[in-house]
């Protein structure tokens, strides 16, 4: 066993788990800012922005995570157009294409996790603010999203945790996250075992901790659904 | 030319999809047993139950893959040397992909079985007690059946996450549609179309498998509906 490798590298698996935090962290946080209008959207009476973001989330659950990453990353540079535009060091640089995959892709997830939960509002609630005279834009902002937000959080902290994984796919377009550190160090000093097994550890204590974050934010804030039920 | 390479993508889908088939079944075979061991009265059982599901469940797909398919020989064959036999073993990417989606969805289809257990009546397992059938057939006749109907709707979704999940085993060199399109994408220098076109592969399977599936559903809701009524 060489696990004295492993400890001589910590300090690399650290600047990785960094990275794969940061990875989940940015795209999550973008991701649900963009979620919960086109939550709202998907709902909304208007069918033409209704379908068109019902086809944006369709496409972007029905193809792999992989196959996205890759139409960008590598994709993109097939446009002359692209290539010769300003935003071009931008856009061939993996960590924007990185974030801008995973934030496509869960964005399109939350997005329907978001309106599953508006669809099951009782309608009462929104009747009783129609009463009290509640501007649509007051609505959303006392109703409909905290309802929305605090009826999502089971299945949204399965998705946080889905993004946390899916952040490994990020070593397949250079980035030394901590799935590409892994590897490196498989690759130099040719020891298969003991740098997967690290990297398996390092994301189960952080899908733990996440598991039991989502824990207490829905004992905090969706406790009154809870409640209910009993 | 370029049709050619469409070609080459489009019959690498038999692949993919056997792929996909062979974990599936692998997957549901973990998943019934898993249920089972974790509804059951032994105690250890559950508590192995419970260790594979919340472990597998903790580790991404793609490290899990990697485990399996460089990892585990890697220690096997540490073993068998350290026993002195002369033996190297190694993995198909075929076998380690199907392996490891059988394995990450095994635990994910436990869930789903699990529930589906849980909510057939009770009254049924007691009644078919009384009549005296022996424990397999009281899972083969009661049990299934409706663990299938209600599983339906979880079980769609892991299907869909799993064929989804398949394209991750073209890293590991298996040459399925994600892989074909690889190649043809740094031949030709055109990676959009390529990859474009293995997302519409992908989509269409979701897409059938959606239109198929939802006719099982209502095959096995025809009971339901009528005796609600």
């Amino acid at each position: 066993m060489s696990w004295d490798v492993i400890a001589d590298n910590l300090g690399l698996y650290a600047e990785g788990a960094k990275l794969t935090l940061f990875l989940t962290v940015a795209s999550l946080a973008i991701a649900f800012l963009l979620s919960m209008p086109l939550a709202l959207g998907r709902n909304s009476h208007n069918a033409v922005l209704r379908h068109a973001i019902g086809a944006y989330t369709v496409v972007f659950r029905g193809t792999p995570l992989l196959v996205q990453l890759f139409l960008i990353y590598y994709g993109l540079a097939q446009f002359s157009a692209i290539r010769e535009s300003i935003l071009w060091p931008c856009l061939s640089s993996p960590l924007v294409c990185v974030i801008a995959t995973f934030v496509l892709n869960t964005t399109a997830y939350t997005t329907e996790i978001f309106a599953g939960a508006l669809r099951h509002l009782p309608p009462g609630e929104v009747e009783a603010a129609r009463a009290y005279g509640m501007s649509p834009f007051t609505r959303a902002r006392r109703i409909l999203m905290p309802a929305m937000l605090t009826r999502s959080l089971a299945l949204y902290g399965n998705e946080t945790v889905m993004m946390l994984h899916a952040t490994s796919l990020a070593s397949t377009v250079t980035l030394l996250e901590v799935t590409g550190v892994a590897r490196n160090i498989t690759l130099n000093y040719y020891i298969m075992f003991e740098p997967y097994v690290t990297a398996a550890a390092i994301y189960l204590v952080m899908t733990l901790t996440l598991v039991l974050l989502f824990q207490l934010a829905q004992a905090r804030w969706a406790g009154y659904l809870q409640a209910r039920l009993g | 030319m370029l049709g050619g390479y469409v070609a080459s993508i489009l019959a690498a889908g038999w692949i993919t999809l056997s792929l996909a088939l062979v974990s599936l079944l692998l997957a549901v075979l973990i998943g019934i047993a898993a249920a089972l061991a974790k509804l059951s009265h032994s105690r250890t059982l559950r508590i192995i139950a419970g260790t594979y599901t919340s472990l597998v469940r903790g580790i991404p797909d793609l490290v899990m893959m990697l485990l399996v398919f460089y990892s585990l020989p890697a220690i096997l064959n540490q073993k068998a040397q350290d026993l002195g036999w002369n033996v190297y073993i190694e993995f198909s990417p075929f076998v380690a992909g199907a392996a490891t989606l059988g394995l990450i969805f095994g635990a994910y289809m436990t869930e789903t079985f699990r529930g589906a257990l849980m909510n057939i009546p009770k009254g049924q397992l007691e009644a078919a007690q009384a009549y005296g059938l022996t424990r397999f057939r009281i899972f083969w006749r009661i049990l299934l059946p409706q663990m299938a109907r209600l599983a339906l709707p979880g079980f769609t979704n892991n299907w869909l996450v799993l064929a989804k999940a398949t394209a991750l085993v073209s890293l590991l060199g298996l040459p399925d549609v994600m892989f074909r399109a690889k190649g043809a994408a740094e031949a030709t220098a055109q990676p959009f179309t390529f990859y474009l076109l293995a997302g519409g592969f992908y989509l269409a399977i979701t897409a059938i498998s959606l239109f198929a599936l939802s006719l099982v559903a209502r095959r096995y809701e025809v009971g339901v509906k009528e005796l609600a009524r």
